[in-house]
């Protein structure tokens, strides 16, 4: 089970990030999580979004490279070691893990965790079979 | 000290001399390519100029021009004027496949290219009791063979250390004693500069000259290594065209490089209208050869911006000078050393499936260039990782090493980003200070 991020490269100059957020909010994309890699020349803005459609969209028109990349997102208790374990049973069955964020909500005393892995199926498959409940796309839209 | 010279009589020939000897060799050499090379008897025909036409150096004009594309279309055999069977060599000058110029050599062409070289040692002060350490590039690239002929000829012990590793190059500067350095302009600083943090002062070195050339340098940067190095340093320029380095070299007098006039006959022109401009115009450089077997070259144009000047020498030379090139009159740059046409970016890019949104920034940095490409990106070619993104600017700079033999420093950027001037991408940003 993958849901959708959405990763935009974002030049590193002063204000490019704010355009982003601007767009979206513009266009009432509210964001469930965000992470920002960057790098001396560049960033890459990897989101989680309530409207996946709509948040392309706005950014495609406005100018920026976006893309819709399924990654996975695990449902984890908050409470210490969690995380490792769900990390152990990935390594276990040799699943790289390419990146990773976490988030929380105001809701659930739960930590949703994001995770770009090389083989998504089998990541699923592989956490589920540990106890973990993984976070389909509806999840997401209703948190 | 007293002037030496490797063929003293050419060298300072009367000009009056000079000018008969070109006229006469100069009408063998278009009879020859007449004769013997069908594309330059079509280019003269088109003209409606025949052999008979040219009776002296006077009638040089007559004759059509050549540019690189006459030689890149005649690819791979060029302008070939002799059975492959007579020659011995070939060089080359890096470019795109099936657009690189290949220049042919038969014996005789390689004697006389290593003989011009061979008058550059010598006015740098070089004799048989010299080590001469080459450091220019050995294979296509004509610039270590061609020192290491003229050094062999000089009688001089010729270390063939072919370009890189530093290291080892100041090893065997230091334990044997070099003499005089042959390398391009930028690689001697840096190896003044390896030298100086090394903690070597430049009185610690044997060296008493270098033989510097293959890209555009400033006289601050002969300053600088002169001062570094603790040496006197001599330019040298050549194109693989014309045979190599060598068709025109410093003297001790370093204002311009005499030209082999024995050799070449050098005009310059107008680059719009290719009008001949008289002595001390700023034009275009153009040569004619006046006794290459394999290769000739009848009214090249160099694409070099330069001026000529005949006033006495006090070298006692009495061939022309030429200045440093002041520039190009195509989009051409030297970079490391190395000919860079923006187009030959272009090519690997539409190869490795890019599309041709490009700024090339080229700087000097410590007296080394700079070389860096800035690539927009497409959907298709972002990924999410930083790795993935990297990996692909590493791929493109390999790509580009490849072509070139030098290699950039490759950044991808977002579409759109890269500045464009009423609407034209600019190209290249060079931001050296090539010329006084």
């Amino acid at each position: 089970m993958s849901i959708k991020q959405l990763t935009v490269f974002v030049e590193n100059r002063q204000g490019a990030l704010v355009q982003i957020t601007d767009l979206l909010a513009a266009n009432h994309v509210d964001m469930r999580a965000l992470s920002i890699a960057d790098t001396q020349d560049f960033g890459i803005l990897r989101l989680i979004v309530n409207d996946n459609d709509e948040a392309l969209r706005v950014l495609q028109s406005g100018g920026f490279l976006v893309q819709a990349t399924d990654v996975i997102a695990v449902k984890i208790s908050d409470t210490p070691g969690k995380l490792s374990s769900a990390l152990h049973a990935l390594n276990v069955h040799g699943i790289n893990v390419e990146y990773l964020y976490a988030f929380i909500t105001r809701t659930a005393r739960h930590a949703y965790v994001v995770l770009r892995v090389t083989d998504n199926d089998a990541a699923s498959a592989v956490l589920e079979e540990a106890g973990f409940h993984m976070v389909s796309e509806e999840d997401i839209k209703k948190l | 000290m007293e002037e030496r010279y490797y063929q003293k009589e050419i060298e300072t020939m009367p000009y009056e001399q000079i000018r008969a000897l070109q006229s006469e060799k100069l009408v063998k050499q278009v009879q020859h390519v007449w004769d013997n090379c069908p594309p330059y008897r079509k280019l003269m025909e088109e003209k409606g100029v025949t052999p008979a036409d040219i009776k002296g150096i006077d009638d040089l004009h007559k004759l059509p021009f050549i540019t690189k594309d006459t030689l890149r279309e005649t690819y791979p055999y060029s302008m070939l004027a002799v059975p492959l069977s007579e020659c011995v060599r070939i060089q080359s000058t890096s470019g795109t496949t099936g657009k690189r110029v290949i220049a042919y050599y038969t014996q005789n062409d390689v004697n006389l290219w290593e003989e011009c070289c061979a008058r550059a040692i010598v006015a740098a002060g070089g004799t048989k009791e010299d080590v001469v350490q080459v450091c220019y590039g050995y294979g296509l690239f004509t610039g270590g063979p061609g020192l290491n002929g003229g050094s062999h000829l000089v009688g001089s012990l010729t270390l063939p250390m072919s370009s890189g590793n530093t290291e080892r190059q100041i090893q065997f500067m230091m334990d044997l004693k070099s003499t005089i350095l042959c390398c391009t302009p930028s690689y001697a600083a840096y190896i003044g500069e390896s030298l100086k943090e090394q903690g070597y002062k430049p009185e610690d070195n044997s060296l008493k000259a270098g033989i510097f050339g293959a890209e555009p340098w400033t006289e601050e940067m002969r300053h600088d290594i002169e001062a570094s190095l603790g040496i006197k340093a001599y330019d040298i320029y050549g194109l693989t065209e014309t045979s190599g380095p060598g068709v025109s070299f410093e003297c001790s007098e370093q204002k311009g490089m005499h030209i082999n006039e024995d050799h070449f006959v050098a005009e310059i022109i107008d680059p719009e209208t290719g009008e001949v401009l008289p002595e001390g115009s700023k034009g275009e450089l153009v040569f004619t050869s006046l006794d290459k077997e394999a290769f000739p070259l009848l009214r090249y144009r160099t694409r070099d911006i330069c001026v000529l000047s005949r006033k006495p020498c006090s070298c006692g030379r009495t061939h022309v000078r030429m200045s440093k090139p002041m520039g190009r009159s195509d989009d051409m740059m030297i970079i490391r050393g190395v000919n860079v046409f923006p187009s030959q970016i272009e090519a690997v890019l539409l190869n490795e499936g890019y599309a041709p949104n490009y700024q090339i920034v080229v700087d000097r940095s410590k007296n080394n260039d700079t070389f860096d490409v800035y690539v927009e990106l497409s959907p298709e070619q972002f990924t999410d990782t930083v790795s993935g993104i990297t990996a692909r600017e590493k791929a493109l700079a390999g790509a580009i090493r490849t072509m070139l033999g030098i290699g950039p420093i490759v950044h991808l950027v977002a579409p759109k980003t890269i500045a464009r001037s009423e609407g034209k991408a600019v190209r290249v940003i060079d931001k050296r200070k090539l010329h006084d």
